[in-house]
């Protein structure tokens, strides 16, 4: 088969998804209030896009969503990065940094947001700090591998062409670790978008997660699953974009160069 | 004066238990013009010594003095190229080449200038907009050749510089070196285990044994500037002298590895 064939067949498995779906509510056998049709998802999310739900256009509740992600994400980035160089390069920092690092990576987000909750109260600054704890631990930890990793002979090949050892870092070792800091990105942007909706069920006005959990309460199933597709398309197309963005920024990477 | 002189280098390492030679009481010069060839089985200390003549490690015992003066780590008078080629994927042919150029400060109009330059020296001007996975091992390793070139160092060290490359291109790969060798005037220095390459383009050859790593000959060789001069290189290579002395170096070694298996009860 043919590449386009696959990717054919991956669009046939989602409109037959559909269909089923369709053909099972059209009979009723599963009551409404559980499994509202896709026509009714889709008038929803139509009705929602224009009018809005909780004072705020579907638009409105996406851009609190976007906007706390990548304002975490922003900060995890500017921090992250310098700390996972440091971490990389100088043994020192290394291990003053690691232990924290790894005593806090393995916790879920969601465990730790009471405490935030505590220090920080329950607004957007506490969410954002949320995302923020989640984004920048891969980030620290793949950018600290890909540093580590760089091959000795592009770093002695520098020296002998005269570069001081902050020149090495800037020109060699950072552009050479790019591959593994967007791959930390990648790690962090899931984790920081399954904790911000999960965030947002608990403790938000706006936001996709507050729209669904708002939702349910009212037993409103056709908003909760038109929810549910947005956020999985916004995840999808996150992942979509950074892939890009690799793929741009890092061409060489699995090519034997 | 030479321009570089290696004085009694020998080179230790602990593994915890033994305290193994790397290098015993290793000297040479390098002279203007020189294309100092190192041949040697592998572990005969001969990449050792090119790290140390580089700065990449440090000797126990002895000094290196690049005209006169005491060196103890990488600078840019001593251009490295090695086995592997270790070009920069994210730059393109050109910009990899004038990299040495950029860290020094020099404006991009001026060292694209002569990175031009150098690129056309190994015959690769039409490849400059091209990035390293694009291009083949052998021009890979003449990208790495116009790099360490452009920063125009006193001494060139090469460690199995076509080591990697198929028996066709490592031919041309040697012509072009010479070609490079005698238009820029460069000393250089090369690690080899290729017997015909050694003899080919060496102005001195040096034979080096292994356990512990020191020089046991030094063979004045003229085989490369009869190329210079115009002599084609099968020309020379199927000389009966060239012959001849292949086989003498190569009967030496065999050699070596005779007395080296009696002595260690092989």
């Amino acid at each position: 088969m043919k590449k386009s064939d696959y990717r054919l067949l991956s669009i046939v498995t989602i409109l037959l998804l559909i269909v089923i779906w369709q053909v099972v509510t059209f009979f009723e056998w599963i009551p409404v209030l559980y499994l509202p049709s896709p026509v009714a998802v889709f008038q929803q999310f139509y009705n929602v896009a224009t009018v809005g739900y909780m004072d705020a256009t579907l638009w409105q509740h996406i851009s609190a969503s976007l906007s706390r992600i990548g304002l975490a994400l922003l900060f995890a980035i500017f921090v992250g990065i310098p700390i996972g160089v440091a971490m990389g390069v100088n043994d020192l920092v290394h291990a003053t940094l690691d232990p924290i690092i790894e005593f806090y990576r393995p916790i879920p987000p969601l465990a730790y947001l009471p405490l935030i909750v505590i220090w920080f109260g329950i607004g957007e600054f506490s969410k954002v700090l949320l995302i923020f704890l989640a984004i920048f631990a891969p980030i620290v930890l793949s950018t600290a591998t890909g540093v580590r990793r760089v091959d000795i002979v592009k770093v002695r090949v520098a020296q002998s062409l005269g570069a001081t050892r902050w020149q090495i870092i800037w020109h060699v070792i950072i552009p050479n670790s790019l591959p593994e800091i967007i791959t930390g990105i990648r790690i962090g942007l899931g984790t920081g978008w399954s904790t911000l909706v999960a965030a947002e069920l608990i403790a938000a006005t706006q936001g996709l997660g507050s729209m669904i959990q708002s939702a349910s309460q009212f037993l409103m199933t056709d908003l909760v699953i038109a929810g549910i597709v947005v956020i999985a398309l916004i995840a999808y197309f996150l992942e979509m974009v950074l892939r890009r963005l690799q793929k741009t920024l890092a061409p060489w990477q699995g090519k034997n160069y | 004066m030479s321009v570089l002189n290696v004085d009694h280098i020998s080179a230790h390492y602990d593994d915890g238990l033994h305290r193994n030679c790397v290098l015993d009481d290793v000297s040479l010069q390098i002279n203007a013009n020189d294309l100092i060839v190192i041949l040697g089985a592998s572990g005969c200390g001969k990449t050792t010594l090119l790290n140390v003549i580089a700065g990449f490690t440090s000797p126990s015992i002895g000094k290196i003095e690049l005209d006169g003066k005491l060196v103890s780590e990488p600078s840019a008078e001593r251009g490295v190229i090695f086995q592997q080629d270790a070009l920069l994927p994210w730059l393109s042919v050109l910009e990899n080449v004038a990299f040495g150029l950029k860290i020094r400060g020099m404006p991009r109009i001026e060292r694209e200038k002569i990175a031009r330059h150098f690129l056309e020296l190994v015959n690769l001007s039409k490849f400059e907009k091209h990035h390293s996975w694009e291009l083949s091992g052998g021009m890979k390793q003449r990208v790495a050749l116009a790099r360490a070139l452009a920063s125009d160092p006193r001494i060139l060290l090469m460690d199995e510089p076509f080591g990697a490359l198929d028996a066709l291109t490592r031919e041309q790969m040697q012509e072009l070196l010479l070609n490079v060798w005698s238009q820029t005037h460069k000393q250089m220095l090369l690690i080899t285990h290729d017997i015909e390459e050694a003899i080919f383009l060496a102005t001195e050859l040096i034979l080096m044994t292994p356990r512990p790593g020191k020089i046991a000959q030094r063979l004045p060789l003229n085989f490369s500037q009869r190329y210079v001069s115009g002599e084609s290189a099968r020309q020379i290579k199927s000389d009966p002298e060239f012959i001849r002395i292949r086989e003498q170096v190569l009967e030496w070694f065999f050699h070596q590895e005779t007395v080296r298996k009696s002595e260690e009860g092989i």
